[in-house]
């Protein structure tokens, strides 16, 4: 799949200089797949948009890799009271730095998606959720959103259509748990960023007890290429099951770490090795984290012809997340790392689930142990019954992704964990 | 008793604007406090009093959610507040070593401020600029990335004239190439 990779030209951060002016970008064929669409209402019926994003099976990209246009299909018929696009850019998941070249570099491409989106699920206002700590980027965004609203791409009667939109920034201000749809709905509401419980759903009921829907920023900037060139041109970017242009952020032990774009499905090795330029100093590699800090560390002997798509991340022990690859040497000390990941949960546990408020604690705590050289071997054991106790028993999935980290490195690094613990058995008495 | 911290005429119509964006006034609660920060330099009991009163949203509220959001200053801080990044992609590209390099030079640990009332060091989560490590960011604000001893020399050495960082474009590598 990742052959030609060598002649492949971004989609979604072109190389293009000024592209986030809307001039440049619109003489680059920018907002043509919204004027398409407006100019042919009869064709590209708000459903019939809604099936082509869905055919061209565009893979949500802040996370859980869903169907962009099967969500949009999830909302109800108007029925004349407000609706809501909510577009993530929270980008928290340690080792995710991608969403912020779309904000600098190509920020009309996403604003065309979220305006497309809003066309298809017929929806009045559109609010772009950022990191309290992007706000450089909040500002770049703002300029090309007010750009976007002085051609008229924004506002009331898009082109002269009788189509209408909004589109305004909201900045959090520093909790990754923001990120969760539900939490980044309650901070939109200006509360704590409590995740909800769910059903209801999003779609029945989100912000202030309307339908709305999430979406990440890069999946939305597929959204242009979709309407622009078709489902089915779209499809033959990379895998069939995870098509489509994708932002790689590498960092860690390379040597040229950075955001890469590619086809979905690029061959692990072939991206650490040949796109960022190999490990550092020569050194040997040890693991990669695919996908942002949840995604389970995969051993370098688990890497061999394991491409860059949810299903082979799956069939290989992990998972396609943010594609935030952090890349580690032999040098790396393992139960260090995993020690700072749990304390990065404990810290962002919003605390309203028992067993994830309790155990990212506990999790931090006998890491911390264990790292301190205090540890014994039945501490081991007590990680294990922990990461139990957390997966799938909390209202959202923060408890399990501060888990998994722990359940699996334990399994695949157990001789650097055994090694820190103190040579004990278990207690006689 | 007159309050410590008011907002006046123009800081209201911008108040305003903010809020014009939501259906309800709570939901400006992030961005007025945003304000406010902006303007006194930190969101404390009388500055969340102020909130209150402006939105119509009651004081517990808003303490509420001051006391969620670290980004929120509870109390004042340091003129500059130093966060450094030790998390995941910076903890293994030498982000401790540079915590530990500006408290020595500092004179004080993570979650401290200089006497001077100079300097805040805080050590915290990813930042969102993993491939750019070690680095910080400077008063909720620039990031300054791929630090060196030198670098935070020199950071240090502006910030005490009041020279704020530039902001650090970090291109994707593909378009360096110029393809
Ligand atoms: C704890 C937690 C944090 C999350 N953080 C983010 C985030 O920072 N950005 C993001 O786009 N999605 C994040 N998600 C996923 C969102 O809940 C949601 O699935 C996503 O924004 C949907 O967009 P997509 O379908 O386009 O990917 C997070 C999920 C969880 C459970
Ligand atoms: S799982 Fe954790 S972060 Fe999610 S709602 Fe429960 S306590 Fe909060
Ligand atoms: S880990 Fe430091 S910026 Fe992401």
């Amino acid at each position: 799949m990742s052959k030609d990779w060598k002649s492949y030209q971004p989609l979604l951060v072109p190389a293009i200089r000024d592209l986030h002016e809307i001039s440049v970008y619109e003489k680059n064929n920018g907002y043509q797949a919204l004027k398409k669409i407006l100019k042919n209402r009869k064709t590209w019926t708000p459903a019939n948009v809604v099936n082509e994003v869905k055919t061209a099976n565009i893979r949500g990209r802040g996370g859980a890799g869903f169907n962009a246009g099967l969500k949009w299909s999830f909302m109800p018929e108007p029925d004349g009271e407000p609706r809501y696009l909510a577009c993530n850019g929270d980008e928290s998941e340690p080792g995710t730095f991608k969403d912020r070249k779309i904000f600098e570099f190509n920020p009309h491409q996403f604003i065309e998606g979220a305006i497309i989106a809003a066309y298809a699920m017929q929806i009045d206002v559109i609010y772009v959720y950022i990191r309290g700590e992007y706000r450089p980027f909040v500002l770049k965004l703002q300029d090309a959103i007010d750009q976007a609203y002085e051609k008229g791409y924004l506002g009331e009667k898009i082109l002269g259509s009788d189509f209408s939109v909004e589109m305004h920034t909201h900045m959090g201000a520093g909790a990754y748990i923001c990120g969760e749809e539900s939490s980044l709905m309650e901070s939109l509401e200006g509360k704590r960023g409590y995740p909800r419980v769910k059903p209801p759903f999003p779609a029945q009921r989100g912000l202030w007890g309307r339908p709305t829907t999430i979406n990440n920023i890069e999946t939305l900037a597929n959204v242009p290429l979709v309407m622009q060139h078709g489902a089915d041109w779209y499809l033959g970017i990379g895998p069939k099951t995870h098509p489509g242009p994708v932002l790689y952020g590498i960092s860690g032990h390379v040597n040229r770490p950075g955001v890469y774009e590619y086809q979905a499905g690029m061959d692990i090795m072939t991206l650490i090795n040949e796109v960022a330029g190999g490990v550092r100093g020569g050194k040997k590699l040890k693991a990669l984290i695919p996908g942002g800090s949840s995604t389970p560390p995969l051993r370098a002997d688990m890497l061999e012809g394991v491409t860059m798509d949810s299903e082979s991340l799956r069939d290989a022990g992990s998972m396609m997340g943010t594609a935030g690859m952090v890349v580690l040497d032999e040098d790396t000390d393992m139960v260090e790392l995993i020690w700072r990941i749990s304390y990065f949960y404990d810290h962002e546990s919003c605390g309203q689930c028992t067993p994830c408020r309790e155990g990212t604690g506990w999790l931090e705590k006998t890491l911390r142990k264990i790292k301190d050289g205090n540890g014994e071997m039945r501490d081991l054991d007590l990680l294990l019954a922990i990461c139990y106790r957390m997966e799938g028993r909390t209202i959202c999935a923060l408890a399990d992704a501060a888990a998994w980290p722990v359940r699996y490195s334990i399994d695949r690094f157990r001789e650097e964990f055994e090694k820190k613990c103190k040579k004990t058995v278990y207690a006689v008495a | 008793m007159a309050e410590k911290h008011t907002f006046d005429d123009k800081d209201l119509k911008e108040i305003e604007k903010l809020t014009a964006k939501y259906p309800d006034k709570q939901s400006a609660v992030l961005p007025v406090l945003w304000y406010a920060q902006d303007k006194f330099g930190h969101t404390d009991p009388a500055v969340q009093r102020l909130v209150s009163k402006t939105l119509g949203v009651p004081e517990a509220h808003i303490r509420g959610v001051v006391s969620f959001y670290t980004q929120f200053y509870e109390k004042p801080m340091g003129k500059n507040v130093l966060d450094v990044c030790t998390c995941l992609s910076c903890q293994v590209s030498g982000g401790y070593d540079m915590l530990h390099y500006i408290e020595e030079k500092l004179g004080i640990k993570a979650g401290q401020t200089t006497p001077d009332g100079e300097f805040s060091v805080q050590s915290v989560e990813c930042l969102g600029a993993c491939g750019y490590a070690p680095m910080l960011q400077v008063t909720n604000d620039k990031f300054v990335n791929h630090l060196t001893r030198e670098k935070v020399d020199k950071l240090i050495e502006d910030l005490r004239t009041g020279k704020q960082p530039d902001f650090e474009s970090n291109p994707m590598p593909q378009h360096e190439k110029g393809s």
